[in-house]
């Protein structure tokens, strides 16, 4: 099986701070793949420069054999035509209903009729339970329907691959298994690929197919969801099992306690 | 010593830097501005938002410059027996200078802010990111239709300004103090030239439509995407917007009637 998506001992950084280094990802077709790590470990980086809104220092990122990186405006955003990203709170637009909302990429990209569009959004709205609140606005409607009215934008255009930012992060229990159920069945649905960058190890693992462990901006584990669960890696059973310490450690680096309150200068 | 001209160094540098990319973004946005042409109602909605909801503050505040232009052209016109030439002063204080020069600083107020601190919250909520990974390009269908909006509403709004103000210049000169209605509007049309009076007027309105919108909508589009970079942003937009009128205005007055 071919890989849609596939970065290639990328670097990149904010000016001297490294964000990621000698990252290889492959994302295979067709398959939910789940990016995982901490927060700041560089999770996000990695959608952006697959959505070449960031360019990498070195290395490649290339979406159906094309690279990403080396693209010009143009190609770019040829390119993203194909792709749907759900950020992580929605971003729709404030001023426009939940029916423009998911109209716009149809009306921005195509000239089909408004008949034949209103059809399209309402049956996009329809997969994701919201064909009723068509005439809502963004402020009318919950966070987790927020999230759904993006997927449903994202889907739009019926891309080939999908990218999902913490689609999971301040939903409650009902709204995340909704979500997290409407993100593999549309990926198999439409035949997508999508890259589900999460922290929520629940959720994730029951719809990925594959999981990568990123911290630090590299990769310290990678496999199926149950080899995961199984994995004795340190980073991973801390993460796996929400321990408060491990190989991430509960207090930020610096100073110890007992130099900051000049314990050891009295002793 | 070393550390004040590294800073001023410094300073000079990011200072280019930021003039380089606000003329990059600038050109970028008028050569995304083509397929608005094909889409024209994008620029008519933002009329209608900038130019339709400044429109009481500008009215309102033309009234009174021309009930103050009134009083304050009478008593110094009075002095010289000249009070007849009130209607002439008032329009010509109007057209040439206080339309164009006030209703710019009363639209950066009003419309600027508004322009600034919208696009600004589109950043921070990332409607802007959204929209270019949609391969929609922000500069075409956020930025633009605002930027022609505000050029095309500075001059009606200028223009209505004067033609209020004019009215208050009459309710104030001729209902109130009694100055010949006769000598208030015949004077008026006899020293008013189109060419060098109204038309000037009208292209300094311009160019402070094009500059105070410019800068609103830049400063929204380069805002920190925080509520603190937003609120900076808002008020960059007045300060660096209401001086760069001030300074058009001399710039274009001494080019237009020296």
């Amino acid at each position: 099986m071919s890989n849609l998506v596939e970065i290639r001992n990328l670097h990149f950084s904010y000016g001297d701070r490294p964000i990621l280094s000698a990252l290889d990802m492959a994302f295979p077709r067709g398959k939910v793949v789940a990016v995982m790590g901490g927060s700041g470990s560089g999770k996000t980086t990695v959608l952006r420069l697959i959505g070449g809104q960031l360019t990498p220092q070195s290395g490649s990122v290339s979406v159906s054999g094309q690279p990403v990186d080396a693209s010009n405006t143009k190609e770019l955003y040829a390119l993203r035509r194909k792709m749907g990203m759900l950020f992580q709170h929605g971003a729709l637009f404030t001023d426009m209903s939940v029916f423009d909302n998911v109209a716009f990429p149809l009306r921005e990209h195509t000239d089909l009729p408004e008949e034949m569009i209103r059809d399209l959004v309402l049956m996009k709205l329809h997969t994701v339970g919201l064909r009723n609140a068509a005439q809502l606005k963004p402020s009318e409607i919950s966070g987790g329907m927020a999230r759904r009215v993006a997927l449903a934008r994202a889907i739009a255009l019926d891309p080939e691959l999908i990218m999902y930012d913490e689609p999971f992060a301040g939903l409650d229990p009902i709204s995340m298994g909704m979500t997290a159920n409407l993100i593999r069945k549309l990926n198999d649905a439409l035949g997508s690929t999508s890259i589900l960058v999460s922290h929520d190890v629940h959720e994730s693992f029951s719809i990925a197919d594959y999981v990568y462990f990123l911290s630090k901006g590299a990769i310290v584990a990678q496999g199926t969801p149950a080899e995961m669960m199984a994995s004795s890696d340190p980073y991973v059973k801390q993460f796996v099992n929400a321990e408060p310490d491990g190989p991430v450690p509960f207090h930020y680096p610096g100073k110890s306690l007992a130099d900051d309150l000049g314990l050891r200068a009295r002793g | 010593m070393i550390g004040f001209l590294t800073a001023i160094g410094a300073w000079t540098r990011e200072a280019i830097g930021n003039i380089g990319f606000a003329t990059r973004v600038l050109f970028e946005m008028v050569r995304a501005s083509g397929g608005l042409l094909r889409r024209f109602r994008l620029v008519t909605t933002q009329i209608h938002f900038i130019g339709n909801y400044s429109l009481l503050l500008i009215a309102v505040s033309g009234l009174f410059v021309g009930f103050v232009l009134g009083l304050q052209g009478y008593y110094t016109l009075n002095k010289y027996g000249s009070e007849q030439a009130l209607g002439l002063l008032v329009a010509l204080s109007l057209t040439r200078e206080l339309g164009p020069v006030v209703t710019a600083l009363l639209f950066a107020g009003r419309a600027g802010t508004s322009l600034t601190a919208e696009i600004g919250l589109m950043k921070a909520g990332e409607q802007l990111s959204a929209m270019e990974m949609m391969a929609v390009n922000p500069l075409q269908r956020v930025l633009a239709p605002r930027f022609w909006a505000g050029v095309i509403a500075m001059p009606v709004l200028a223009a209505i300004f004067s033609a209020v103000g004019v009215f208050g210049g009459y309710v104030v000169g001729v209902l109130m103090i009694g100055v010949d209605e006769g000598a208030f509007w015949s004077q008026m049309q006899g020293g008013v030239d189109v060419w060098n009076d109204v038309l000037n007027g009208v292209i300094k309105s311009i160019v402070f439509g094009f500059a105070v919108t410019f800068i609103a909508v830049y400063q929204g589009y380069q805002s920190q995407p925080t509520p603190e970079g937003v609120a900076r942003a808002t008020t960059r937009t007045v300060v660096i917007a209401s001086l760069s009128v001030l300074w058009l205005d001399f710039m274009l007055t001494a080019l237009m009637f020296s």
